[in-house]
């Protein structure tokens, strides 16, 4: 043990040599938390959610979701809708891009038409939820600048608050606040700012679960609109890891099968 | 009743067998509904109505087995109109095996299928026919029985269709809006095809993606879906326009490349065999404005030129002209969408104004407005038959 001593005080010294920024303690987080969640291969799974207006009136929706993880660029996804009823059969393939705008492909069922859309619609709300699509898109490292505020308690443990700034010019926010548990590098809560730097948003995570040992995942995830009263609540179920998913499994012929 | 039974074939009957074997639980759905189209102006001719009610069902089913990896499909639709007879019709539009292999896909029997990009016509699409009678956008079709493989390859999709039997066009009836100055008989449909009906059609496609390009190359070798009407006796020995449906050649490109908020679109065709040879195009844009004034409804703003180098010899209205539209997404809890469009020849003062919206009432009820306008039709274009026709239609759907 004694041996090891110099390396480490040598390594102290050159960490305070060149002391850590703010922005930089924040990458490392993001990139941490990122590099935590490598390596899961595949994964499917059920969404239900439940959008409220301020009067509490409800409407829901379903979906399904089959994700591969991208090697060495973004995840490949596939969407397809089961309610409401009208858009069945509805589905979406995204390939993932770390920097670039995603390339999405949108099958209409009624035409039988696989249409190619542009992804630069970030703010956009998803199926008229109060998520728009880069909150749920695959939230690549490289789409974010960061900045590491301060450590606070989050849900009962400790956890580091950072700010991270969308790099693409397409977003409708100015800045995020993310709350991240120190244990395991899992997102709590995240303060969306709008473009005019008002706060818009709140989402937080409840019930996190873990998969092959390893991977997180929430079993429910809280949308609130504090400017407009309404709030989405997205459950997710039927988790299913290592479905032998290929890239071959994510082009415009799955598209079509429609269910 | 729109269904040929020469046409659909022995594969039906094979599917219907083989679909009853292998189904043991699976998905029913559709959607049953009424409709009113109801006209601005009194009619041209004095078999005609001011408005027509109709109601239509479409149910489908649908069932996977062994891991997803095949499944059947069926989907019918029937309308049952007031007055116009032509409009009372059914079509399978679906009955179908599918097959899923290591890059391959195999579909046998009656589907439907999608090629093209551009928005204001759909040049490209060729291998389902139009069912007219249902709409004057042409974007309702008929099944069409096929055999059909998809290589899927690194470089790019390649799609064999063997096409088992014609379908012919459905036309409005004499009592019918929305038709030309003489009805339409289909009976005594004349084909260049010594085979008729039964003729074997074939097309090939090509097609990739790459980066930001989507790039699709076809041929199709056939009998024409759209018949050149020509004025005859019909069944019914009173004066009728009689389709004549040519062997065509036809060879089409269609790219589209997405930079942005920018989707610029072009379909192209060279037609032989229908007259002399011809090519015909549709190129423009997309430019989609992300929540326009904060309010988080997207406008879409497309712009597209339609051109066909028969001038007026075309049997399309659309030789010159100039497509312009906003499309609206409200992006809210309701699903609500608009799209105002113009198409206007360049030549005279003839365009066509259309509007189509719709929305979702609670979970399963859907209400869809389309209106059009007919305007400024001169006597030599082919709408002027239809320049009393200006409509709005209300449709009441639910789902299941």
């Amino acid at each position: 043990m004694l041996k090891r001593l110099p390396l480490l005080l040598l390594s102290l010294i050159a960490f305070n040599a060149h002391a850590e920024t703010p922005e930089e303690k924040g990458l490392a987080i993001a990139t941490e938390s990122d590099r935590r969640d490598r390596g899961y291969g595949d994964f499917s799974v059920d969404l239900e959610m439940v959008l409220k207006n301020r009067h509490g009136d409800e409407s829901r929706r379903k979906i399904r979701v089959a994700t591969l993880e991208g090697k060495s660029d973004g995840d490949k996804s596939h969407t397809i809708f089961d309610e409401p009823a009208d858009v069945k059969g509805t589905a979406l393939l995204t390939f993932g891009h770390k920097v670039d705008d995603d390339d999405q492909w949108l099958y209409l069922p009624a035409l039988k038409r696989v249409k190619r859309i542009t992804s630069s619609n970030k703010s956009g709300s998803f199926m008229g939820s109060e998520f728009a699509y880069e909150d749920i898109g695959s939230q690549e490292v490289e789409k974010y600048t960061y900045k590491f505020l301060r450590e606070e308690a989050c849900e009962g443990q400790p956890c580091f608050v950072m700010e991270r700034y969308p790099v693409s010019k397409y977003s409708g926010y100015t800045r995020q606040v993310v709350w991240t548990d120190k244990a395991e590098y899992r997102p709590w809560r995240i303060d969306y700012y709008d473009r005019k730097g008002s706060l818009l948003k709140t989402l937080t995570w409840k019930d996190y679960k873990r998969y092959l040992n390893k991977y997180w995942r929430a079993d429910e995830m809280f949308m609130l609109n504090h400017q407009s009263g309404k709030s989405t609540l997205l459950r997710w179920t039927n988790y299913k890891f290592g479905n032998g998913l290929k890239d071959a499994d994510f082009n415009q012929e799955r598209l079509k099968r429609g269910h | 009743m729109g269904i040929d039974p020469r046409g659909l074939g022995r594969l039906t009957a094979a599917l219907l067998c083989m679909g009853s074997a292998a189904v043991q639980a699976g998905e029913w759905s559709g959607q049953v509904g009424g409709e009113y189209r109801g006209f601005f102006e009194t009619p041209l001719f004095p078999e005609q109505h001011d408005s027509y009610l109709s109601a239509f069902a479409q149910p489908e089913y649908r069932h996977a087995w062994n891991n997803d990896k095949q499944r059947i499909a069926f989907a019918a639709f029937g309308r049952i109109s007031q007055y116009d007879e032509a409009r009372t019709h059914a079509d399978i539009r679906e009955l179908n095996w599918q097959k899923s292999g290591s890059g391959y896909e195999w579909r046998v029997g009656i589907q439907k299928v999608f090629w093209g990009v551009t928005e204001s016509q759909h040049l490209v699409d060729i291998i389902n026919q139009t069912d007219l009678v249902e709409d004057p956008d042409g974007e309702d079709k008929l099944g069409q029985p096929m055999i059909n493989l998809t290589l899927v390859r690194d470089w790019g999709t390649l799609d064999f269709f063997v096409l088992t039997g014609f379908r012919e066009r459905t036309f409005p009836g004499r009592e019918g809006r929305l038709r030309a100055a003489l009805p339409v008989d289909t009976q005594p449909a004349v084909f260049e095809s010594s085979r008729g009906r039964r003729r074997i059609d074939y097309a090939l496609r090509w097609h990739k993606s790459l980066g930001d390009w989507e790039v699709g190359l076809a041929h199709f070798s056939g009998t024409a879906r759209d018949p050149r009407l020509l004025p005859g006796i019909g069944g019914d020995g009173a004066p009728a326009l009689i389709p004549h449906y040519d062997v065509i050649d036809q060879t089409s490109l269609d790219v589209q490349v997405t930079t942005g908020a920018w989707l610029w679109k072009l379909e192209t065709i060279r037609r032989a065999g229908q007259g002399p040879t011809y090519a015909a195009l549709t190129a423009g844009f997309e430019y989609t404005i992300s929540g326009i004034l904060d309010s988080g409804i997207d406008m879409g703003l497309l712009a597209e030129y339609l051109y066909d180098d028969r001038g007026a010899t075309a049997t399309t209205p659309f030789q010159d002209d100039v497509f312009a539209g906003v499309r609206l997404a409200f992006n809210d809890v309701s699903g609500s969408e608009a799209l105002l469009g113009i198409i206007a020849d360049r030549d005279s003062d003839a365009h066509i104004v259309s509007l189509e919206a719709s929305r979702r009432f609670g979970k399963s009820t859907k209400l869809s407005l389309e209106a059009r306008w007919f305007n400024g039709v001169p006597a030599t274009d082919l709408l002027f038959s239809q320049r009393r026709d200006d409509y709005v239609q209300m449709e009441l759907a639910y789902y299941f």
